[in-house]
Parts: C-alpha cells; sequence; structure tokens
C-alpha cells in the first residue's frame, strides 16, 4: 500500500476511533458487572474494564461496522480476563453434580405456586433471592462453567459468540452452560434451604 | 399439607415423548438457539401442555432473576472518568500522527 494510502486509512481510523468514544462508553456498566462476577474484586474489575476499553480503542480499525460492537466488547473483556486475570486465581473446574437433575430448582421450588395464591408469578423468584445469592451463586462456579453462564445467562451472548469469546467448540458451550445452570439452581437451593424457604430434599436411597 | 398437584420435592413434570422433547430443549429454546421450525413446535406443545409451560415459564423467571441481580453492581463514576480521560489523551496523541497501534500508554504488565 502507498504512503497516502496509509494515510488515509488512519485519518479514516480516528474518524472510527471518535465514534468508538461514543458508542462503547454505554457498555461500561455491563462490562463492569461482568468483570466484578469475573474477577470477584472491585480493583481488579476496574482495571480489566479500563484495559478492555484500551484494547479496544487501539484495535477499533479491526472492528467490522455494523457487526455487534456489544459482543465485541464481551470478546475482549474475556480474553483480558483470561490472559490476565485467570492464571492468579484458577480454581478446579469440577464440580459435584451427580443427582443434579434438569430442572433441579423447579422440582423442588415450582410447587410454591401453590402457596402464592395471593401474589404475582413475576415477583416470586424475584423476591426470594436478593442480589448478594444470586451473585455467591455465581462467583461459587468452577472457573470455566462461570464465564460461560456469565456470557450467555447475564449478557445474552450467543453459543458462536460465547464459542469464539473462549475458544472452544459450539457443543462445549453447552455442555458447560449446562452444567454450570445446574450447579447454580442447586446453589440457590441451598441458600433457600438456609432461609426455610425450601424444604431440605431427602437424599435419594 | 400442599396442594394436590405438583408441589412435592422434586417432582416429576410430564411425561409424554413430546414433553420430553420439549423439556430437553428448555435451554436452547431460551437462549434462542433453535430455528424457527424447532421453535414453534415448542410453542406448539406449550400452549397445549400446561405443566410444560410451568416449567419453562420457571426457567425463563430465574433467568431474568440472574440476569437481572447479577447486574446490579454499579459501575464507579471515577471508572468512568478514568477511562473517558484516557480515550481523550489517546486521541490527542493520536492527531500527533500515532499509527493504528498506538503506543506511548504506559502499560501494565502483562
Amino acid at each position: 500500500m502507498s504512503r497516502s494510502g496509509v494515510r488515509f486509512s488512519s485519518r479514516a481510523l480516528m474518524a472510527n476511533q471518535d465514534a468508538f468514544a461514543e458508542q462503547a462508553l454505554d457498555y461500561m456498566p455491563q462490562l463492569y458487572s461482568t468483570a466484578l462476577r469475573m474477577t470477584h474484586n472491585a480493583s481488579d474489575a476496574e482495571d480489566l474494564v479500563q484495559e478492555t476499553y484500551l484494547k479496544a480503542y487501539k484495535g477499533f480499525a479491526g472492528f467490522e461496522q455494523g457487526t455487534n460492537l456489544r459482543a465485541w466488547m464481551f470478546r475482549i473483556l474475556t480474553n483480558t480476563y483470561i490472559n490476565s486475570y485467570r492464571s492468579k486465581k484458577r480454581r478446579p473446574d469440577e464440580t459435584e453434580l451427580d443427582g443434579v437433575e434438569d430442572f433441579y430448582l423447579y422440582r423442588r421450588m415450582g410447587g410454591l405456586e401453590a402457596a402464592r395464591a395471593s401474589r404475582s408469578a413475576e415477583d416470586e423468584l424475584m423476591d426470594y433471592f436478593t442480589d448478594a445469592d444470586v451473585q455467591a451463586a455465581v462467583d461459587a462456579l468452577p472457573e470455566s462453567y462461570r464465564l460461560a453462564v456469565l456470557l450467555s445467562d447475564v449478557e445474552g451472548l450467543s453459543y458462536k459468540e460465547i464459542a469464539e469469546d473462549l475458544d472452544i467448540p459450539i457443543g462445549t458451550v453447552m455442555s458447560r452452560l449446562h452444567r454450570g445452570r445446574k450447579a447454580l439452581q442447586k446453589q440457590l437451593h441451598d441458600f433457600a434451604i438456609e432461609r426455610g424457604l425450601a424444604d431440605a430434599v431427602p437424599e435419594a436411597p | 399439607m400442599t396442594h394436590d398437584h405438583d408441589a412435592t420435592p422434586a417432582m416429576p413434570i410430564a411425561g409424554t415423548p413430546d414433553c420430553e422433547r420439549a423439556l430437553a430443549e428448555v435451554y436452547t429454546f431460551l437462549d434462542q438457539e433453535l430455528s424457527d421450525a424447532q421453535r414453534n413446535e415448542i410453542m406448539a406443545h406449550l400452549e397445549a401442555c400446561s405443566p410444560c409451560f410451568e416449567a419453562f415459564d420457571f426457567e425463563a423467571e430465574l433467568r431474568m432473576v440472574i440476569t437481572t441481580k447479577t447486574h446490579s453492581g454499579e459501575c464507579p463514576e471515577t471508572l468512568r472518568i478514568r477511562i473517558e480521560e484516557k480515550l481523550t489523551y489517546l486521541r490527542i496523541q493520536g492527531s500527533g500522527g500515532i499509527g493504528p497501534d498506538g503506543g506511548g500508554e504506559p502499560g501494565r504488565e502483562a
């Protein structure tokens, strides 16, 4: 490419980067709350979000206009987390899920409908679990499940986007989500039992 | 002690082959990963089968709880200001002729 060509693309790049600042800053609260759940730590979360923005700004020429900027930002966040933060606090990926079936929570708490006649359905689960419960349950997930669950359940990314972010096949995304959601439901059920909101379930013989 | 339906711990949900097929796809359904045809098939089943509908409804509601409550942390205003300042700094630097890779910004240790 000629020199003038380079200069032209560099000017286009700057205009692009102005556009970036306008569009991408809106995602900061979402990025921050995900960063917080990734790092478990406010100071690391702030650093992670800041690094994400600086990388995104510098790499914005590589962003394909018209594609999903939000998903792109989350990809940078996830990659930065994996490369710079994760190794410090690696935890085992396995968790005990024997006997945790699908619809674990519903099978145990869905019957609450019977007891809640006077209240609206939408308020119910919202009221049972506090913000701290849900955040603690997410935090307790093994790393690989936690990342998948955060990107899907919390950020609404597609399987394909998550597969690209984590550099794993789509089938692996699905199995991590499946296991992560089971573990999350089990943890929430444990909180509900502690609080006397659900009955302890006798272990199957 | 409880009403006569669906209130025992670890209750079964529903048992026809249609139910099993629908219930197996609850996550792909909620995640919007099904084709239109698959989605319509499940919608038709849910309209006809209230136990499956209840189970899907519960999972959808739970998803909303998880999304909402995980997002409740406030993003510190100081962070926003710091990032905006850094971006402005990079932009001013950029207008001085720095290329696509930027540079100059003292980085953290990788």
